[in-house]
């Protein structure tokens, strides 16, 4: 198996134009699983590591633009914590120190889990994913990028480069159930937002439907939006919960993030 | 495919195979069994080094990954027979009984109290919150971190 390590983005889209069964790698925690289980061989990897171009963030205009090799452990530190609150949050759920310094919202909207953490906060945050190939580049909402479990709006050479997203300053928070605090895949996770200017409360639930789910609703029927959310799901029973389980724990996490954000 | 890197301060050169991890390359290709290997998707943090300063799990980095880079694993801790001052509040606090997280939970303290000097038991908690240890329970790997960050 090759790798190749790229040095600029223009290298890396070439590379994949050419090689489209070849698969990226960044933090290597959702890859480097699998290639160490043998459940995938690649015709082979690319290492994003030396592209500069997917580090860090930056303004454009009102709108942040997140590099997609930002890391979770980028995202929950200042300032970027104090411009996304409920993204800061989830990052901080993520796996353990180890994992959070090199996972990468990128990779985490290229892997498309339903459980993926930073999904909820990026959906009430109404991102756009920006992918591009040697085609050029293009803009994908977040509800339009992650199609099913584990499949997404990404054709064979296009690359995830970043995302952007509009801090609102609105309170938002993100809360995730699971066993115990650290290393956790989600059993359900949800972030939600209180608008007051727009009037109006957005949620976004993980581990509770095939793709991330958002809900929204008139800020003055708040008292109906537990239930609601908890219906819009459609969990299934796995090894982490039951069906029912989650479908309650989303309306109880629901009530506390409103009272959360309400404070 | 050939990859150069710096471990423990020293430049070494070794063949790889592409989809090796760098724990792999350590143990297998450059004699540095110290860093432990055990499930093999960042669960357990016994194979915690410093790649580049930072805290990985060396299972999840490929070796390809680490090309050009420095990495810090548990046998570059101590200066010659003098052990570094986590590894000797690690010994003083009774905090290994198999050994086998060891390594890990020590080049975890280390990184822990290089950013911060005197945590609390809940900063203690989370920054080894990565590293398994079915042995102790933890009260001595917790003696073993706030003696160390007091000496």
């Amino acid at each position: 198996m090759d790798v190749h390590s790229p040095r600029s983005l223009a290298e890396a889209l070439a590379l994949k134009a050419e090689i489209p069964d070849a698969r990226f790698v960044q933090g290597g925690t959702d890859v480097l699983v699998e290639l160490n289980f043998d459940r995938s061989r690649p015709a082979a990897l690319i290492n994003l590591n030396e592209v500069p171009e997917l580090r860090g963030y930056g303004f454009e205009g009102d709108t942040m633009i997140l590099g997609a090799g930002l890391t979770y452990a980028e995202a929950m530190a200042a300032p970027l914590a104090g411009k996304f609150p409920a993204l800061a949050e989830a990052s901080r759920t993520v796996g353990s120190p180890q994992i959070r310094n090199r996972g990468t919202i990128g990779g985490n909207l290229g892997t498309s889990s339903p459980a993926g953490d930073a999904l909820p906060p990026l959906v009430i945050g109404d991102a756009e994913v920006c992918v591009a190939s040697v085609r050029g580049e293009r803009r994908v909402p977040i509800s339009d990028f992650v199609l099913g479990v584990k499949k997404n709006a990404l054709a064979p050479d296009e690359l995830v480069v970043s995302v952007r997203m509009k801090p609102t300053g609105a309170p938002q928070t993100f809360m995730k159930v699971g066993p115990r605090n650290a290393m956790v895949i989600a059993v359900c996770s949800l972030a939600l937002q209180v608008d007051r200017e727009r009037g109006e409360l957005r949620a976004a639930f993980g581990s509770s439907a095939p793709t991330v789910r958002l809900v929204t609703s008139r800020i003055d029927e708040a008292d109906a939006f537990p239930a609601r959310v908890a219906e819009a799901a459609s969990p299934i029973d796995d090894v982490r919960g039951t069906a029912a389980y989650r479908r309650h724990a989303l309306r109880v996490l629901t009530g506390r993030a409103l009272e959360r954000c309400f404070a | 495919m050939k990859i150069s890197l710096t471990v423990n301060g020293e430049l070494r050169e070794t063949e790889a195979w592409g989809g090796e991890s760098l724990l792999y390359v350590l143990r297998e290709r450059l004699d540095l069994p110290g860093s432990k290997n055990a499930c093999e998707q960042g669960e357990c943090g016994s194979c915690s080094v410093l790649l580049d300063g930072t805290l990985v799990c060396a299972c999840l980095v490929l070796g390809a990954q680490a090309d050009g880079h420095e990495v810090t694993t548990v046998e570059g801790l101590a200066d010659g027979d003098r052990l570094h001052k986590v590894q000797e509040a690690y010994v003083q606090a009774g905090a290994v009984q198999c050994g086998f997280c060891t390594p890990g939970l020590v080049v975890a303290t280390v990184d822990l109290l290089e950013a911060n000097p005197s945590p609390s038991d809940d900063e203690i908690r989370e920054a080894l919150s990565g590293n398994l240890c079915r042995c102790t329970g933890y009260a001595k790997i917790f003696d073993a971190v706030r003696q160390a960050a007091a000496s």
